[in-house]
């Protein structure tokens, strides 16, 4: 129970974060100050909160589950993908998010669409589709709330309990603190985990008996696949490659964007960042795969026995069951079942609260739910002007309330584990709409309605994607349900990963059908005027 | 020139994230316990890092920063400090 209480007084610190935010906005009840913190952050705070936005349950709990199940191909999957990728894109497009929201006052990335674009309501279907591919990132912040708590308390605090901590918690700092005490409570949490991230690794390592006889056993067992990457096509694992596009589309990653004081702080943040997801990845990876050999873990080798029989006698048993064994095979919770089996208990709770600390990076997504909702549906049509300012800002809070609500609530029936939910639906459905900001930040002959065709595909592919993985049991790893052929060709197939396309993942139809959408209905419409091109193209 | 062979390097790392050549070596096992397949990926995060470096120094957008001018947007009253 000793690491709990620490992981409580945790969550104690980070909620005081946010009241000690609020106080120092006193009077500033304005709605640049709370959704932005005035466009003030410094370059550190800016590199540890845009980081730490991105360091979510899915970076630490989704990774290591992953490789528990499936081995190195994580890292190479997600992270180094990404390193060279997210970087890019805050390079390319951030920095001009970033000047033009200086430039023009944007504090939404829909605001920018609408000037660029001369158009109110594709403004707002954009909003709805930003917001709801959100939901499903928020409701694994929560998830993974509830997941580590269990887990770090031996069960004491059941999965509901300690998703709803977590999701009051988040709640009341974003509620509180706005950007401000989201982006020093991101930086705390960053810094935290990075310092007894190491500690943990190090601790794992001596408990299991060094890594180096773990992984030579790995190696001498049938589960050496895990080291290798035998069993994943290069196809997916190439189409992996797509899924960073979704960092710059990502409305808490877009609103970060804006927060900095000056252009010169994304210097830092754009060539440490590839780092700082290795420091993160690495040992989350391995540390995932390695727990296939802590069999003196009771919870771990419960996992290891319903991954076998679900190897071994998948075929005779009812989807049901099969959906049973997976959920008892799921390696969510592997690395908070390491710390709390091989650290001390003191140090087991630290190390807890910096997981922690990553797991509740989801409060800078229902900041920049609600701050969209504030400024692209309230203010838009004309909340603001009637109500003031005052009303506007409160009306973002009782969003941040309302919201949180629903991920609870959803996150509590969720049937799929963090890394499919992750990148079936946010980061596909956020790479198939990256393609609108190059369009409107480089492309002079976009306009509204090709704007309008990439979205409606986006919402009607992720749509899509929910409706077979719903409709169609998972198969036991490594086979394929067919769903759609075409003569004698298999298209759309359904694997315990999700869907897939010709073999690859939904993210490259995706993202092609979009931009081609995107680029064929804009060259057969009119143009914004010649005005507004002037303001945006003016300088290049 | 120098644009071309940023944009040029930017692709040579996109297309080395395909490691084809390590598929199913997990040997040798570097510092005696990270295979070798994750080993690069981590290297090339690295090589990721250097090629930022070398982007923010050569080809940082500065004029988008010296462009600012107060808020012209409709309906955004005034500037801001």
């Amino acid at each position: 129970m000793i690491p709990a209480l620490v992981v409580f007084g945790y969550l104690g610190v980070v909620v005081y974060i946010g009241v000690f935010a609020f106080r120092r906005a006193h009077g500033r009840a304005q709605a640049e100050d709370y959704f932005l913190a005035s466009r003030s952050l410094g370059p550190f705070v800016f590199l540890m909160s845009l980081f730490g936005t991105n360091m979510t349950a899915f970076s630490i709990l989704g990774s290591s589950g992953h490789a528990f199940a499936n081995g190195i191909v994580t890292f190479g999957l997600m992270a180094s993908p990404a390193a060279l990728v997210m970087p890019l894109m805050l390079f390319l497009v951030g920095t001009r998010v970033w000047a033009l929201g200086k430039r023009h006052g944007f504090i939404t990335p829909v605001q920018l669409f609408r000037d660029r674009w001369e158009t109110s309501h594709i403004g707002t279907l954009i909003f709805v589709v930003q917001a709801a591919l959100l939901v499903p990132y928020v409701i694994i912040g929560v998830m993974g709330g509830g997941t580590t708590l269990e887990a770090v308390s031996g069960g004491r605090v059941p999965y509901w309990l300690g998703g709803a901590l977590v999701a009051v918690v988040v709640m009341s700092y974003v509620f509180f603190g706005g950007m401000r005490g989201t982006a020093w409570v991101n930086t705390f949490q960053t810094t935290l985990f990075l310092v007894f991230g190491a500690a943990a690794v190090l601790v794992i390592g001596w408990g299991m008996g060094g890594f180096s006889a773990s992984a030579e056993a790995i190696l001498a067992s049938p589960q050496s696949f895990l080291l290798t990457r035998e069993r994943y096509s290069p196809l997916d694992f190439f189409s992996y490659t797509l899924i960073p596009l979704s960092s710059i589309a990502f409305p808490h990653i877009t609103i970060f964007c804006l927060t900095a004081e000056r252009m010169a702080h994304f210097k830092k943040t754009i060539v440490a960042y590839p780092l700082c997801l290795l420091a993160i990845w690495l040992p989350c990876t391995f540390l995932g795969v390695m727990a296939n050999r802590a069999t003196d873990v009771p919870e771990v080798r419960a996992k290891l026995e319903a991954r076998t029989t679900l190897a071994t006698q998948a075929a005779t048993l009812a989807p049901e069951a099969r959906a049973e064994l997976r959920a008892q095979a799921a390696g969510d919770d592997v690395l908070v079942l390491l710390l709390n089996h091989y650290a001390p208990a003191w140090l087991a709770g630290l190390l807890a609260a910096g997981i922690m600390a990553a797991v509740m990076a989801t409060d800078s997504q229902i900041l920049a739910l609600s701050t969209m909702f504030t400024e692209d549906v309230f203010a838009h049509y004309e909340g603001k002007a009637r109500f003031g300012e005052q009303a506007q800002v409160m009306t973002g809070r009782l969003f941040v309330i309302g919201l949180t609500i629903v991920a609870y609530a959803v996150a509590l029936r969720a049937p799929e584990s963090i890394f499919v939910i992750a990148t079936q639906y946010a980061f596909t459905g956020y790479a198939a709409l990256a393609p609108l900001f190059f369009a409107a930040l480089f492309w002079r002959g976009s306009t509204k309605w090709g704007a309008l065709a990439s979205t409606l595909w986006v919402a009607f592919g992720v749509i899509a994607i929910a409706a077979v993985n719903s409709s169609v049991p998972a198969p036991p790893p490594g086979l394929a349900t067919p769903v759609w052929s075409l003569a004698g060709t298999t298209v759309i197939a359904r694997t315990a990963g999700g869907l897939s396309v010709l073999g690859l993942l939904p993210v490259v139809p995706m993202v092609l059908i979009s931009s081609l959408l995107l680029v064929l209905v804009s060259a057969a419409t009119p143009r914004p005027s010649a005005q507004t091109l002037a303001r945006y193209f003016a300088n290049d | 020139m120098k644009k071309t062979l940023l944009v040029l390097a930017t692709l040579a790392l996109y297309l080395l994230h395909q490691d084809v050549w390590l598929w199913r070596s997990a040997r040798p096992l570097v510092l005696g316990f990270l295979p070798i397949g994750l080993f690069y990926h981590a290297v090339y995060c690295v090589l990721a890092a250097l090629l930022m470096r070398l982007l923010v120094v050569q080809a940082w957008p500065g004029h988008l920063e010296r462009a600012i001018e107060p808020p012209t947007l409709p309906g955004r009253d005034e500037p801001r400090s």
